[in-house]
């Protein structure tokens, strides 16, 4: 597929219309873009728009589905099953944005300090991130475990009361998140990490010449330094707390008594479990809406306070 | 000859941390290599009194276990390739390549990034049964061929690349694939890489679509085999921390090896992505 050019013979034997290599060109362009960009569009844009459609009718996937208009959605805003999810979603993204970002600062800004087995923290603490989230809920189990885990053997030796942890109603949603961070919170550290290391050292040398304490360069340059970064570690770790899934299936299903229950998991039951697919992409949908909201909302205020990132 | 570091607070704080992370999954390890009678035991012990094997003979020989990792290292393996070679050429498309209908095409393709898999999941499953593949694996990793970030992330790459040595190429008369294949490839190998751990990260974790796609037994996925057989026996621990291990040893080994390329890719994905 040689293009032709001025300098060489043939462009003066063969002439080429503009229109005639634009044509060319694009075709070129689009051999190699083109199955990559339909693979994306029809398994992204393609099935978004369907699930509209699907959620605005009443169907199990066999017999034809019944046409039902918006009402799908206005079951939803009543359904005490929906409300209890949406419940457990939001505690468990309100407790575990925060705690994985604070974290993941600090464990940063240790990491990044030159001294002795640096290396050899930094691999602890990034490891548990490779390891899939489904393997991670199998263990946890494990570790967890009333009657044999390791957490109730450390809390005996501490003189602490048994607990059920995963199977108790009361607990089981904090230690999900405890899992859920110790899992996430090496991905974190590396971004700030990253970031961390990005900062100016004449920075930080010209204000501990100025004689400003290590809390003050902390308070006044570091965080600042690492406000955008954040922005993006909010949307990226919210997105994770709603979407999350496989740790939920692999450690309570839902449970105890629906306490673990969170939309992600409701919308897999409707649809799968109980084959509800009309349902089930509505609320699908109205999750989708709420996570753009809560992106743009992270954005906008992040907007204000005047950094700039997307 | 290393100067040695005076001691630092920071480790007060660090050495704890560390073995946080790293204790549970030396648990893991060691639980597999336990008899059942010693797991039960009150207190919980650590370590193995001898190296007892049960727990994968029992996995290996009761399950299809060994078909499960097979069955993830193809899926895996599949994603991999795919996302390279489609990827890296629609990366170099949108990069340098001026087509008609460009702009909008790439528009699209950062705006799917926004849409999550709960979402996509109902009508794919519907979708992959109009074509027949659901409960096949190339349900498992046709959604894996390709990725709105993957694109991204090559175009990103190639848009950084200095555009001279492919202008000198073309003068010496390269044709474009010539020109993508022979100068422009070699140069990508680092964001190549990048790619490769991304995916191969992404597709041997996944749960949620395998789950939905695959019922037989035998297609299962490690991930979704180790799911379902966690539901049946939920206190064959270590059969289950034996299958733990197989799930995931082989990324925790290629992250010690290749420790800075994994680091890179999250540090990429996190700053860019």
């Amino acid at each position: 597929m040689a293009l032709t050019f001025a300098a060489t013979p043939h462009a003066a034997v063969r002439k080429v219309s503009p229109r005639g290599r634009a044509v060319r060109r694009s075709l070129t362009g689009w051999a190699f873009a083109g199955p990559a960009t339909f693979l994306v569009v029809g398994l992204s844009l393609f099935p978004a728009i369907w699930a509209f459609f699907i959620s605005r009718a009443r169907w199990n996937g066999i017999s034809p589905g019944v046409p039902v208009g918006w009402s799908n959605y206005e079951r939803l805003a009543t359904d005490p099953d929906m409300l209890a999810a949406a419940r457990h979603t939001l505690l468990l993204t309100v407790l575990f944005v925060p705690s994985s970002i604070i974290l993941g600062i600090v464990v940063a800004i240790a990491l990044n300090q030159r001294i002795r087995l640096i290396g050899f923290y930094r691999t602890c603490i990034f490891v548990p991130y490779v390891a899939s989230a489904a393997a991670t809920g199998i263990l946890a189990g494990f570790v967890f475990n009333p009657q044999f885990g390791a957490a109730n053997d450390v809390l005996r030796h501490l003189g602490i009361p048994q607990q059920q942890f995963l199977e108790s109603p009361s607990q089981a949603l904090f230690v999900i998140c405890l899992i859920a961070l110790w899992g996430e919170v090496g991905f974190c550290t590396v971004i700030y990490l990253a970031a961390l290391q990005d900062i100016p050292r004449e920075l930080v040398e010209a204000a501990t010449m100025d004689g400003a304490s290590r809390w003050r360069v902390f308070r006044h340059i570091t965080l600042p330094e690492l406000r955008p970064v954040t922005v993006f570690t909010g949307v990226w770790q919210t997105i994770t707390a709603v979407q999350l899934f496989d740790l939920i299936y692999t450690t309570t299903r839902g449970g105890p008594l629906n306490s673990t229950q969170t939309v992600v998991y409701y919308i897999y039951e409707l649809a799968f479990q109980t084959q509800r697919l009309g349902y089930g992409a509505a609320a699908a949908y109205l999750l989708f809406a709420v996570t753009l909201m809560l992106t743009a909302g992270i954005i906008w205020y992040s907007r204000r306070r005047g950094s700039e990132v997307f | 000859m290393r100067r040695r570091l005076p001691f630092s607070p920071w480790h007060l704080l660090l050495m704890p941390l560390a073995l946080l992370f790293v204790l549970p999954l030396v648990q893991m390890v060691l639980t597999s290599f336990m008899s059942s009678a010693e797991i039960n035991q009150f207190p919980p012990k650590l370590i193995p009194t001898s190296l007892h094997l049960e727990g994968y003979r029992a996995l290996l020989t009761e399950t299809p276990a060994l078909r499960w990792f097979g069955n993830t290292v193809l899926v895996s393996t599949v994603a991999v390739l795919a996302h390279l070679v489609l990827c890296s050429m629609a990366g170099y498309g949108f990069a340098r390549l001026k087509f008609a209908g460009r702009g909008l095409a790439f528009l699209v393709i950062v705006a799917t990034v926004m849409i999550p898999i709960q979402l996509l999941m109902i009508p794919t499953y519907l979708m992959f049964a109009r074509l027949g593949i659901v409960d096949t694996l190339a349900s498992a990793f046709v959604p894996w061929l390709a990725s709105a970030f993957g694109i991204f992330l090559m175009r990103q790459f190639f848009l950084a690349l200095p555009v001279e040595l492919e202008e000198a190429a073309r003068i010496d008369g390269c044709g474009t694939r010539r020109t993508f294949r022979s100068i422009v490839l070699p140069l990508a190998r680092p964001a190549l890489a990048t790619l490769a751990v991304f995916t191969l990260l992404s597709s041997w974790n996944d749960l949620l679509w395998p789950l939905i796609a695959i019922s037989d037994d035998n297609r299962f996925t490690l991930q979704v085999g180790l799911a379902n057989f966690q539901g049946m026996r939920r206190t064959e621990w270590s059969q289950l921390m034996a299958g733990n291990v197989l799930a995931t040893a082989p990324l925790i080994l290629a992250f010690l090896f290749a420790q800075r390329k994994f680091i890179a890719t999250m540090t990429f994905s996190g700053l860019k992505g």
